[in-house]
């Protein structure tokens, strides 16, 4: 386990009588992406917040970067940088001020630091914006501006609460494309996400988080082979079209009350020319056609047996 | 690496600076209060002075209450927006940020007491104090402004939100108007004029106003400071309880 970057075993934590945790075992090795993986309330916020010395929890052991959280919080601290969920940026500073309040508070000198916020400035694009209040940024800036400033002092496992939530697909790719860089570095990156294709574009382990508990981890080609697969959907004008088409296509799932047929497919050109001529080889025709790929609901759907919706109590 | 707390008082010093609103209200807001009485009602009021001369030290202690509002805002803006967290991951002593947001306070009072005191000047007030006088109304000043910080970023703290926090300091901006700042205590009526006589604001004055005439009155500065270090005490003790709490 020397190689372990985060490891956590049976972590508890409940506010008044809701569990939030209910006994979380992650471990997560030096250099890699790890991905928790859940939907709203699941507990990931908590789970970071617990790992990076925030909250305490209420059972349970974690060690980060060789420490103990809760005897070594500094230690801890030292090693670590966290871009929290909603954006920690000072609002009415600048970008540049932002950058360089996060030199001022960390144990690096005046003349490294100035060329670190300048090189923050250059990678994360913020040059031209960089002496404009930080109230005039997009959405996506100031998320860049929040992780550069996780940056200021070169943190060895770097926590992202949700990076993306919020982001227009082009800032997403950027974030993407930066995170990958990070671990290019060697950096141990801990993220959090509510989307699977996130997950499954930068994990090298994903756990999947419900109510508390790890349902299901290891790499994403583990995990998806025990999700759904890829489909096509066939909705039907008729019952009578509807028994027809389920005769001659084997294997598919039929729905009677939506006149639809679940056919899995790989979504390949050469497979739905198949699908499409065996329905046309017996004069079948089909009011909707529509090809699916899994997405969190049918990943949670498999894993858990229900759907995302956390249960309001 | 400079101190936490001398950064954290850099960064609330650029907010204010940056908040137009703070600046009129900590600063402009006491003078304009001041021309207001001096011309408009002063000649109303007869209290055997120079109106100007009686009036400086109570709109001083205006002047400290006027900027408490936006001090109690920007704590609880701290607290609410993510901020916190990242310093608390930095590992910025918990002391830091709430010193920055006192010294920054106290910063400022200096700054309007300092405008209200040279229009006073052009306005005719004339004190008797000397250098030593001065040296005492100065500390009067930053006692009271340590207190007055305290305590209202003990108020921000406790509050839900920027909004609220910006709420609970309003009595202490209405505070001053029912003590012998502007009049004195002995021409109000009787159930105003006992509150006035006993509530912490008045001593203040009347200390500030006996340093200024060169004639401090032993009594009142006792009241004064003792009221400044317990308010300060409370207040201290209250911010740092409520901060752990929080954060």
């Amino acid at each position: 386990m020397t190689d372990s970057a985060i490891t956590a075993t049976g972590l508890r934590k409940a506010y008044k009588d809701k569990v939030v945790l209910d006994g979380v075992d992650l471990n997560v090795r030096a250099g890699t992406v790890f991905c928790l993986l859940g939907p709203n309330g699941a507990g990931k916020t908590t789970t970071v917040n617990v790992l990076t010395t925030l909250i305490k929890a209420d059972g349970g052991t974690v060690r980060v970067a060789g420490h103990d959280v809760a005897t070594e919080a500094k230690a801890v601290r030292a090693a670590i940088g966290v871009t929290g969920q909603f954006a920690a940026v000072d609002e009415l500073l600048t970008g540049q001020e932002n950058l360089q309040l996060m030199v001022d508070l960390s144990p690096l000198r005046a003349s490294d630091g100035k060329l670190i916020v300048a090189g923050l400035l250059e990678r994360f694009d913020l040059v031209e914006a960089a002496r404009k209040p930080v109230s005039t940024y997009s959405g996506g800036m100031r998320r860049k501006l929040d992780l550069a400033m996780t940056l200021v002092g070169n943190p060895k496992i770097i926590f992202l609460d949700e990076p993306t939530t919020g982001l227009d697909p082009r800032s997403r790719r950027t974030m993407w494309t930066i995170i990958r860089e990070l671990v290019a570095d060697g950096v141990t990156v801990f993220l959090t996400t509510q989307q699977l294709d996130e997950a499954d574009q930068l994990a090298d382990r994903i756990a999947v988080l419900d109510q508390g508990r790890v349902v299901a981890e290891g790499t994403p080609d583990e995990l998806k082979r025990r999700m759904p697969g890829t489909h096509v959907r066939l909705r039907f004008a008729t019952a009578g079209q509807l028994d027809a088409a389920a005769l001659v296509l084997p294997g598919s799932t039929r729905d009677d009350e939506a006149l639809t047929l679940r056919v899995p497919s790989d979504a390949g050109t050469a497979s739905l020319r198949v699908l499409l001529d065996r329905l046309d080889e017996y004069s079948i025709s089909a009011e909707e056609f529509s090809v699916h790929t899994p997405d969190l609901d049918d990943v949670f759907l498999a894993l858990t047996g229900h759907a995302t919706e956390v249960v309001a109590k | 690496m400079k101190s936490n707390s001398a950064v954290m008082l850099r960064r609330n010093f650029k907010h204010i600076a940056r908040n137009p609103t703070t600046v009129f209200n900590a600063v402009l807001m006491p003078v304009v209060v001041m021309l207001m009485f001096v011309y408009m009602l002063g000649d109303a009021f007869s209290v055997g002075v120079d109106y100007v001369d009686y009036a400086t030290p109570g709109l001083m202690l205006l002047a400290v209450c006027y900027g408490l509002g936006s001090v109690a805002t920007s704590v609880n803006s701290d607290m609410t927006k993510g901020i916190i967290n990242r310093f608390k991951v930095m590992d910025v002593s918990r002391s830091a940020v709430l010193n920055g947001h006192v010294a920054a306070s106290v910063l400022t009072n200096l700054l309007a007491i300092a405008a209200l005191v040279g229009v006073a000047f052009l306005l005719g007030f004339r004190p008797s104090a000397g250098p030593l006088e001065w040296l005492g109304v100065v500390g009067v000043v930053v006692l009271l402004g340590l207190a007055a910080g305290w305590f209202t970023v003990a108020l921000g703290l406790a509050a839900k939100s920027p909004e609220t926090a910006g709420m609970a300091a309003v009595p202490l901006v209405l505070l001053p108007f029912f003590s012998s700042a502007i009049v004195p205590a002995e021409k109000m009526g009787q159930g105003l004029r006992q509150f006035a006589e006993y509530q912490p604001f008045t001593p203040i004055i009347e200390t500030l106003r006996g340093l200024l005439d060169g004639t401090p009155h032993t009594g009142d500065v006792i009241a004064a400071l003792a009221w400044c270090v317990g308010i300060g005490l409370v207040g201290y003790l209250w911010a740092r309880s409520t901060f752990t709490k929080r954060a």
